[in-house]
């Protein structure tokens, strides 16, 4: 009898997103029915992270419209609901892209994320693989409204390889999950509430576990960086390559992030929805052995380069999936006015501002004065006090250049 | 008319068993354990009985809805966290009948099979969680709580919880997480705490007045109660009444007088003081939309506005209110309404839990920007910044606090828009006279004198 209803019950539910119908297994979430039609029907998830159990709900940018609750019960939910915490019922009609009030209190829920975000992404790890830098594309605003005094935090180190900028912190609640669910024991978390929550330990440097290195993976902005990869390279000038090796802690399934020989960081395997990939059935973090410890290619059998399927800068413009395709709108076009040179350097020929009147040859060298003998003291001509008090430091580069380390 | 929690509530010694016992007290324990379980549910749906937390959901509907798996235990949770500006109504009927809510809570638990069940009280009302644990003792002492009540084989515990200073601990799902240990944040619903509450089992979370309503409902029968009041509004509500008015505290009404009586008769409000005129109010708690004083009395359609679920409803959000929790806050003449909004803006700030973002960042930005207008800093394009972030939170976030941080500020707006225009156009001014415009002041004409 049990044998015959589990039968007549429907293994599938179908859903239609956006227009388009498919079908899932029952207790699929509305955002992995999305993601299964992929594309930009799959709404943009910050918090919400298919291996860590209970994550999601709290970003609220994945939220759509439910036009109709399902073929029993057809009414349309009368509030937008989290896509990720919500499962899909038989003949649900689900609005994402094609809903303006989705589109709206999307754009809304990017501009509450980043008020209070530095956008300081130059000097940020993350930027090239930041997920909220893409949101911010994709739903942003050209400028914010926002005119106050951003909430700052003082810089912390949790643990000898996790540096902690909590100013970044978008409070996904992911990494308080992964020291929940991969570690033994959960020894940072949410202090303080509201506007002021803050992420920490009680006791700083405390983090020192097997899988807290995951906690890095799983940020979706640059709040928690890799301590021994922190302003060592952009990740765009890295190449990912695959490797693996025999650790008897993790899977030992790994991207080597590369430039040359030299590997400048580990990472775990990422999907094209930024979070780790499935092998064997598992999800495939890794351990911090793997991660901080075998910076050496010796270390590693090499599989060959990773295939970035997600738009995304560090896919160096050679992405194959079709996550994500919204482009920024580029302003060179609009800047060019329809004139196309060659090379940006042409823009001196172009410019109406600029134009030259006298060759650069024809003009008398200014940088040579009679009365300079090579001391620069030694005549009131101090050509060259823009160089004195200059001091190199020990790498030999110039220390007033803010933009040398 | 006749009180049905406060009736005894000024009879000496009331607090203590014996005479709240002599008084006909735990009469509804001795009745409602001869009957079915079932039957007090189908009793307390006859009576109409509707939440008086501030939703305003059937109670009878909500017991219904518990999921009653096999060798699973169920709990009753009393929610006495009451935080929100303005309502202080179970503060009182905690201080002063104690037992009244310690019987309902035990005919409660009976109905809903519930052994053990928790009384989550805020943190701040210390006091009045040592009367309830005496309270407790007593009833313990004299056999209605503890292993088989009054020979029925019914078991009952129940213990009392305090809170740690947190208003969102007053939103259920929040409050069983604090309840269980944990940070107090509210969970994403579904499932709802009737399938998966307390310790993951089937829970009710029910008011402190909706419960003691109970002992009234089983005493003279659903039916009886469903008479008092009017429509859908049944029984009888405590208001909490405070603000400009005469003779502030809490007032137990029957649903059928109208707002303008509440405030002017000398049974309850007494009027404004010093000859001030009405100017907006409140109805519900800090948290429901203010009305104008015009709005407020009558209603759109140009009907006398009642003191009830339908009546302050009418209109909707455009031009009505909500019941909400009955914390009355009136104000008069004098009073800014930004300099208001301002001071509930930073309530909701502070007591966001910070878990969604449209909460978190939102109620923080609205702080901002409505003190900037306070303090004569404001631009017009501000006002508009205001309404457009309240409409970014109403409807975004897990649970209603988001709702309750940007309906006032929408109200506010939508009621006073000239009045924060009078504060950005009159920056001086604005600095030196903070009650801006008076004009929405008007003139009541016929007062009611009862």
């Amino acid at each position: 009898m049990a044998e015959e209803i589990k039968n007549t019950a429907p293994q599938n539910f179908k859903v239609t997103i956006d227009n388009i119908t498919v079908e899932v297994p029952v207790g699929t979430t509305i955002l992995n029915a999305a993601r299964m039609v992929g594309g930009e029907v799959a709404p943009p998830a910050m918090c919400y992270y298919t291996h860590l159990k209970d994550s999601g709900g709290k970003c609220r940018t994945c939220l759509v419209e439910i036009a109709a609750g399902s073929t029993a019960d057809p009414r349309p939910m009368p509030k937008l609901v989290a896509s990720c915490r919500t499962n899909v019922m038989d003949g649900m009609v689900v609005k994402n892209i094609t809903s303006e009030k989705v589109l709206d209190a999307r754009k809304g829920v990017v501009e509450f994320l980043l008020i209070n975000h530095p956008l300081d992404c130059p000097i940020c790890d993350q930027a090239g693989e930041c997920y909220l830098q893409d949101l911010s594309y994709a739903h942003g605003a050209v400028q914010t409204r926002y005119e106050f005094k951003r909430r700052t935090f003082v810089r912390e180190d949790i643990g000898q390889y996790i540096q902690l900028h909590m100013t970044r912190c978008i409070l996904c609640y992911r990494c308080v999950y992964v020291a929940d669910q991969l570690t033994n024991n959960r020894v940072h978390g949410i202090l303080d509430r509201g506007d002021q929550s803050d992420i920490s330990t009680y006791i700083s440097k405390a983090i020192d576990n097997d899988f807290s290195g995951n906690m890095i993976d799983v940020c979706p902005v640059g709040a928690l960086t890799d301590r021994t990869f922190r302003f060592k390279n952009r990740v765009w000038f890295l190449k990912p390559m695959d490797a693996h090796r025999d650790c008897d802690k993790c899977c030992g399934k790994v991207t080597l992030w590369n430039r040359g020989d030299e590997v400048y960081r580990i990472t775990s395997r990422k999907d094209q929805w930024n979070e780790v990939q499935m092998i064997d059935g598992k999800p495939a973090w890794i351990c911090n052995t793997c991660r901080f410890d075998k910076k050496h290619t010796s270390d590693w059998v090499i599989e060959g380069p990773t295939k970035i399927d997600r738009h995304s800068v560090i896919s160096q413009g050679h992405y194959v999936g079709s996550v994500g395709t919204v482009k920024p709108p580029d302003p060179l076009q609009k800047v060019l006015q329809g004139r196309k040179p060659h090379l940006l350097l042409d823009i001196h020929d172009q410019s109406e501002v600029n134009t030259a009147e006298v060759h650069l040859s024809e003009i008398e060298g200014p940088s040579v004065f009679e009365t300079f003998n090579g001391d620069p003291h030694a005549s009131g001509h101090n050509v060259t006090d823009v160089k004195i008090g200059v001091s190199t430091n020990e790498k030999g580069t110039d220390s007033t250049n803010p933009n040398t380390p | 008319m006749r009180k049905l929690l406060l009736e005894k509530a000024n009879i000496e010694g009331i607090r203590g068993y014996d005479v709240y016992r002599r008084e006909g007290g735990y009469k509804s324990v001795e009745k409602a354990l001869k009957m079915s379980p079932n039957d007090i549910v189908e009793e307390v749906k006859r009576s109409g009985l509707r939440g008086r937390g501030g939703a305003g959901f059937p109670t009878g509907m909500k017991w219904s809805f518990l999921a009653k798996p096999e060798g699973v235990a169920r709990y009753l949770v009393c929610n006495a966290d009451e935080s929100e500006p303005g309502t202080f109504k179970d503060r009182y009927l905690m201080e002063f009948i104690p037992h009244l809510l310690i019987e309902g809570m035990i005919v409660s638990s009976f109905a809903l099979g519930s052994n053990v069940s928790y009384i989550y009280i805020r943190g701040e009302y210390d006091w009045i969680t040592d009367i309830l644990e005496n309270t407790i003792a007593e009833a313990k002492q004299n056999g209605f709580l503890g292993k088989n009540i009054l020979g029925s084989g019914f078991d009952c515990e129940i213990y009392t919880h305090r809170g740690a200073g947190a208003y969102i601990c007053g939103e259920e799902t929040a409050l069983l997480e604090s309840l269980e240990g944990k940070r107090g944040l509210p969970r994403i619903k579904p499932p709802f705490p009737a399938v998966k509450g307390l310790y993951n089992c089937p829970t009710v979370v029910n008011n402190v007045e909706t419960l003691a309503a109970v002992v009234s409902i089983i005493n003279e029968g659903g039916e009886a109660y469903s008479k008092i009041g009017i429509g859908k509004s049944t029984g009888t509500k405590l208001i909490s009444a405070c603000g400009n008015i005469n003779k502030p505290g809490v007032y137990e009404i029957d649903m059928t007088i109208s707002v303008e009586e509440f405030i002017y008769s000398d049974e309850y409000c007494g009027g404004i003081p010093n000859g001030k005129k009405l100017k907006a109010c409140i109805p519900g708690g800090s948290s429901v939309p203010i009305l104008p004083a015009n709005l407020l009395l009558r209603t759109a359609k140009g009907e006398k506005r009642l003191m009830n679920y339908e009546s302050l409803a009418d209109g909707g959000f455009a031009t009505g209110s909500m019941m909400g929790s009955g914390g009355f806050e009136v104000l008069d003449e004098d009073q800014c309404i930004v300099r208001h909004t301002l001071s509930l803006a930073r309530f909701y700030r502070h007591e966001s839990c910070g878990q969604c973002s449209p909460c978190r960042e939102g109620t923080g930005w609205m702080e901002k920007i409505l003190k900037k207008i306070e303090n004569g800093k404001g631009e017009l394009k501000d006002i508009d910044l205001l309404w457009d972030i309240q409409r970014k939170i109403e409807g975004n976030t897990i649970c209603p606090l988001g709702d309750a941080a940007a309906w006032p500020v929408a109200a506010a707006i939508r009621h006073f828009r000239d009045e924060f225009e009078w504060h950005v156009l009159h920056p001086e001014e604005c600095l030196k006279r903070n009650y801006g415009l008076a004009h929405y002041a008007d003139p009541i004409e016929n007062i009611v004198t009862t």
